[in-house]
């Protein structure tokens, strides 16, 4: 009598393990295989390109009833298998009793439904079966459909497209910072998101999902900041649970998956398991790749091959959205010693990352095109040892007959009504058509369009264009870029932004063909800043390219512990301030109580762990951060003036106080400080600072761009007006235009020498249009930006606790 | 074959730690930097640059590097190597990721004089 074999679900990795076990050993066994599914085997992967109309179902069949029939298996479809018994050896199903010599679970994995209220209306689909995909073509029926799809990665985002090609509304909800994070890194993801959007798929990122509204079915999804999102379909796809069910109840060693050993065997001799509902040596496959290696070895134990083992393949990715090209192989390993090859082409909307580690392949990710994914990931699996060919092999086998990448594409790729010259207004357009009519350098170009000829500083992008224009005719001068990540310099990158609209540090890096992954400890900081200040609205504030001081608002001292400084507006203050901060000097142990140089007092050498507290205390009391450690506007030095002074023409402390309350928490290039003087004598030297105020009887002496540190230099006159509104106004504008257009990390003095006065009082004082804008622009900056960064810290418990250390392993050692 | 000599200790979620970013573990023997890069790969190193003693956890995370917010000396995360024209060296540690959860080695504990 032949053998008892037993199959439990009819999927991908059972078909391929029937087709590899009839090659070894056609008629070794008596076969039955239940499917919990109403049909047989199907090629699962193909469901999206039956979802999108692509295909039919019939298309993707893998094993119809005649090749089951001429298999001589018996087929139990629509019928799942509910219990196992062990000890009597046989499996239990609606339709009875089936006893086996041998069994093998395949149970493969179900959809994973976050557990948010209104999951369970109708309209909630996962996306794992043809089940599914006739619950989805229902929903997308009618005209107008609206689906939204929670989840951002490789499933979810082929339902998005296939949708969207019914022609649906179709909105992504994705938890994460980018697409697909566990494939792909930030650029990547930013690339692959502009592509669906591209195609009319809107993209949310960082979208928590609070709760799925509805009655009779489903209407909307509600995100935890409280948008809602119109519904009539919701697609879950949040990831897989393998099916392990069957095994648990049966006392089987389970893990995440069915634990099974190198030959598929799981905790019962006579039990196997393969496919994605087992955990291999601590892993679980989502792939067919592996799926068919494990069908292959334990076809051959069945035939009798004892020798048979499973060894963990490398897996890769790729993801099958008609006309996105995307690949990615290799894990998010921990291991020391990676390093990393990154080529962009940003005009062609390129990206590729070679993941290195002791001279080998270990990871690729490739975007836009994937043409030497099959090399790439062919030395991976090899192992081949790439140092002798490491300059180039990024560049794929075509290299030979390939050119390297091309530095001037972000330029290339500028449409023509870009502004390169933002002082005189002067478009890539009008640059090429002097090239064309015969400007052959940047003097010329500045003769016939005054492109550069005010600030100079687009000068490196009006050279650029001309390379680009006149190719090999042009000799481009040697560049020097802000740091090794680039070639650009500040102002290139300022106009960039402006000109490709771009709102976020991976697009940024990715336009305008960053050298490294994820930029550098002079670049970040630099970029965060100007994307910032370009767009205050859109852009939110990246912590973590921001200097230790800016992230824990305090400056850092040479022990690592912090000085607390809070604001005391124009130098005033109260009796009741200063008792708190007694208080808090004497509560948290400071070591050092100093009166600084800006009118304010210090407290130094508080611990980390302290300062939301202290900062809680002083909130407590009234008072907000001083920013004694940004780039930002740090103090307003005031005189006592009219207040006490016997020489005092106006309320110096009022306005400098005014100017504070209006300044306080604005980011700048570098830092920023004022000082109002009540009368020339100038006892609150303004006439050193960035912005100094002297008060006279008849109005007020604004005067910009002065120094006092390693350079000393006098205030230049703006300008001289009659009110304390006035005063307001030019100085905000000044300050804006400081914001705009300055490089990172140049005071207003550095800048000013660039650009010279004549330029910025053209805008800030003679336009008094221009003057209006930049102080609108300020003010709508400022509704995000002035608030008390202390405040947001002292909040919640949960955001204190990132104050403390991640763990503390001193207690437990004790034991 | 798999042979595993250590123990490894949960100690928190690597969501705990920003991508690009760092948090201490106090350990007997002082702190260990544990660092999450912008590919959500963990290193650990001991908070002390080679240079004047930074607190390298306060640094800018960029790529496997991280650079110390006293003085900008650039370390490696893999290797604990000053990178560039500096020359010194930061003790790093072993640490792993699974299943969203941080891993360090047992030795960890251990990391305590004889008393
Ligand atoms: C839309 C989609 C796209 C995909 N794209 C790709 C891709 O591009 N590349 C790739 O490599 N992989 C892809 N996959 C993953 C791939 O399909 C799976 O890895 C593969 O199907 C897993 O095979 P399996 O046999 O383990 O499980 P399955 O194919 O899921 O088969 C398991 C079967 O068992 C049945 N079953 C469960 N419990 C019982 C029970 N108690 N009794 C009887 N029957 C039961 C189930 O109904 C199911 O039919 C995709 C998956 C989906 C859903
Ligand atoms: C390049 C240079 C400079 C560096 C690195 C520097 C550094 C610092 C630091 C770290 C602090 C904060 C101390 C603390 O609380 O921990 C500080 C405060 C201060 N610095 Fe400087 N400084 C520089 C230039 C200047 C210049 C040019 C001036 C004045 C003309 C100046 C005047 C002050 C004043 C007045 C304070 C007190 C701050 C306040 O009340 O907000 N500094 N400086
Ligand atoms: S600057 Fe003039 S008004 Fe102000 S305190 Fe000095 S003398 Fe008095
Ligand atoms: S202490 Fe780290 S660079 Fe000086």
């Amino acid at each position: 009598m032949k053998e008892k074999l037993v199959i439990i679900g009819a999927g991908m990795a059972s078909g391929r393990l029937l087709e590899d076990l009839f090659e070894h050993a056609p008629d070794r066994y008596d076969i039955t295989l239940f499917g919990a599914e109403p049909r047989g085997n199907y090629n699962r992967i193909m469901l999206s390109p039956v979802l999108a109309g692509e295909k039919s179902y019939e298309e993707i069949v893998t094993h119809d009833a005649a090749w089951y029939r001429s298999h001589g298996i018996a087929t139990r479809f629509g019928e799942p298998v509910v219990r196992i018994d062990r000890e009597r050896g046989c499996v239990i199903s609606p339709g009875g009793e089936t006893p086996y010599d041998r069994l093998v679970i395949a149970t493969g994995s179900a959809s994973f439904f976050i557990p948010v209220p209104g999951r369970d209306l109708p309209g909630v689909i996962g996306f794992r079966d043809m089940d599914d995909v006739e619950a989805m073509l229902e929903a997308a029926r009618a005209p107008g459909r609206r689906a939204v799809i929670i989840g951002g990665g490789l499933l979810g985002l082929e339902a998005a497209a296939a949708l969207r090609a019914r022609g649906m509304e179709v909105t992504v909800l994705h938890l994460m910072g980018h697409l697909m994070e566990r494939q792909l890194d930030p650029a990547a993801g930013y690339l692959l998101q502009r592509a669906l959007e591209a195609r009319g798929i809107e993209v949310f990122c960082n979208a928590h999902t609070k709760a799925i509204l509805g009655h009779e079915r489903v209407d909307a999804v509600l995100l935890e900041d409280g948008s809602v999102h119109e519904a009539d379909l919701v697609v879950m796809a949040t990831g897989i649970r393998p099916e392990t069910r069957l095994a648990v109840d049966a006392g089987l060693r389970v893990e995440r998956g069915i634990w099974v050993d190198d030959a598929l065997q799981t905790t019962d001799p006579a039990i196997y398991a393969l496919g994605e509902c087992v955990e291999h040596r601590q892993t679980v496959y989502g792939l067919v790749a592996p799926l068919y290696d494990m069908a292959r070895v334990l076809a051959r134990r069945l035939a009798g091959d004892a020798d048979a083992a499973f060894e963990p393949p490398a897996v890769s990715t790729r993801l099958k959205v008609t006309g996105i090209d995307l690949f990615s192989v290799g894990e998010i390993a921990t291991d020391k010693g990676h390093e990393e090859i990154v080529f962009r082409d940003p005009g062609r909307g390129i990206y590729k990352r070679l993941v290195i580690e002791a001279g080998r392949i270990i990871g690729v990710v490739l975007y836009g095109d994937t043409t030497d994914s099959g090399w790439f990931f062919a030395k991976l699996k090899a192992g081949e040892d790439i140092d002798p060919i490491r300059d180039t092999v990024i560049f794929g086998p075509a290299y030979a007959e390939g050119a390297a990448a091309d530095p001037l594409a972000a330029v290339a790729a500028l449409p023509p009504e870009a502004e390169i010259c933002g002082c005189n207004g002067v478009c890539k357009g009008d640059i090429v058509a002097a090239i064309e009519g015969g400007a052959t350098d940047l003097a010329a170009i500045r003769a016939t369009t005054k492109a550069s000829a005010s600030c100079g500083s687009c000068a490196g992008l009006v050279e650029q264009v001309l390379a680009a224009t006149l190719g090999d005719d042009f000799a481009l001068p040697e560049k020097k870029g802000i740091c090794p990540c680039t070639d650009l310099g500040h102002e290139d990158i300022r106009r960039l932004i402006k000109a490709r609209e771009i709102k976020t540090m991976p697009a940024l890096m990715q336009e305008a063909g960053w050298k490294s992954s994820c930029g550098c400890h002079v670049c970040r900081p630099a970029l965060n800043f100007y994307l910032l200040a370009e767009w205050p609205l859109e852009y939110a504030d990246d912590a973590q390219s921001r200097f230790v001081n800016e992230r824990n608002h305090a400056n850092i001292q040479k022990d690592g512990t912090y000085s607390v400084m809070p604001r005391m507006w124009g130098g005033m203050t109260t009796p009741a301030e200063l008792r708190a901060i007694a208080d808090a000097a004497e509560k948290y142990d400071v070591p050092a109580v100093k009166v600084t140089g800006g009118q304010r007092i210090d407290l130094l050498g508080v611990k980390k762990e302290d300062l939301p507290s202290i900062w809680a205390d002083l909130n407590a009391a009234g008072m907000v951060s001083g920013h004694a450690y940004s780039k930002g506007l740090r103090t307003v030095k005031t005189c006592v003036g009219t207040d006490f002074c016997r020489f005092g023409t106006q309320d110096s402390t009022g306005l400098g106080i005014r100017l504070e309350k209006i300044l306080w928490g604005s980011w700048t290039p570098h830092k920023v400080k004022l000082a109002v003087s009540g009368c020339p004598r100038n006892c609150a030297e303004a006439t050193c600072k960035d912005v100094g105020v002297i008060c006279t009887e008849t109005g007020y002496e604004i005067g910009v761009a002065g120094a006092a540190g390693m350079d000393l230099k006098k205030t230049e006159p703006l300008v001289r007006v009659a009110t304390e509104d006035e005063v307001a106004e030019y100085v905000t504008a000044f300050i804006q235009l400081y914001r705009e257009n300055a490089a990172y990390l140049d005071r207003p003095y550095k800048w000013v020498e660039k650009v010279g006065m004549d330029w910025v009082r053209a805008r800030v004082v003679e336009d008094a249009d221009s003057r209006k804008a930049l102080c609108e622009r300020f003010e709508i900056s400022q509704s995000v930006y002035r608030k008390d960064p202390w405040a947001q810290e002292t909040g919640a418990a949960q955001r204190r606790r990132k104050w403390a250390p991640l763990a503390d392993l001193t207690l437990e050692a004790a034991e | 074959m798999k042979t595993e000599t250590t123990d490894w200790i949960d100690i928190a979620a690597l969501d705990d730690i920003p991508p690009r970013g760092a948090r201490v573990v106090r350990t007997a023997e002082g702190c260990i930097a544990v660092f999450r890069t912008h590919d959500d790969r963990v290193f650990a190193l001991d908070d002390r640059c080679p240079h004047k003693g930074g607190p390298l956890s306060e640094g800018i995370v960029h790529g496997t590097a991280v650079t110390c917010p006293l003085h900008n000396w650039v370390i490696d995360l893999a290797t604990g190597e000053a990178r560039g024209a500096d020359e010194g060296r930061v003790r790093s540690h072993e640490i792993r990721i699974r299943e969203g959860r941080i891993l360090v080695s047992s030795q960890w504990l251990a990391k305590r004089k004889a008393a």
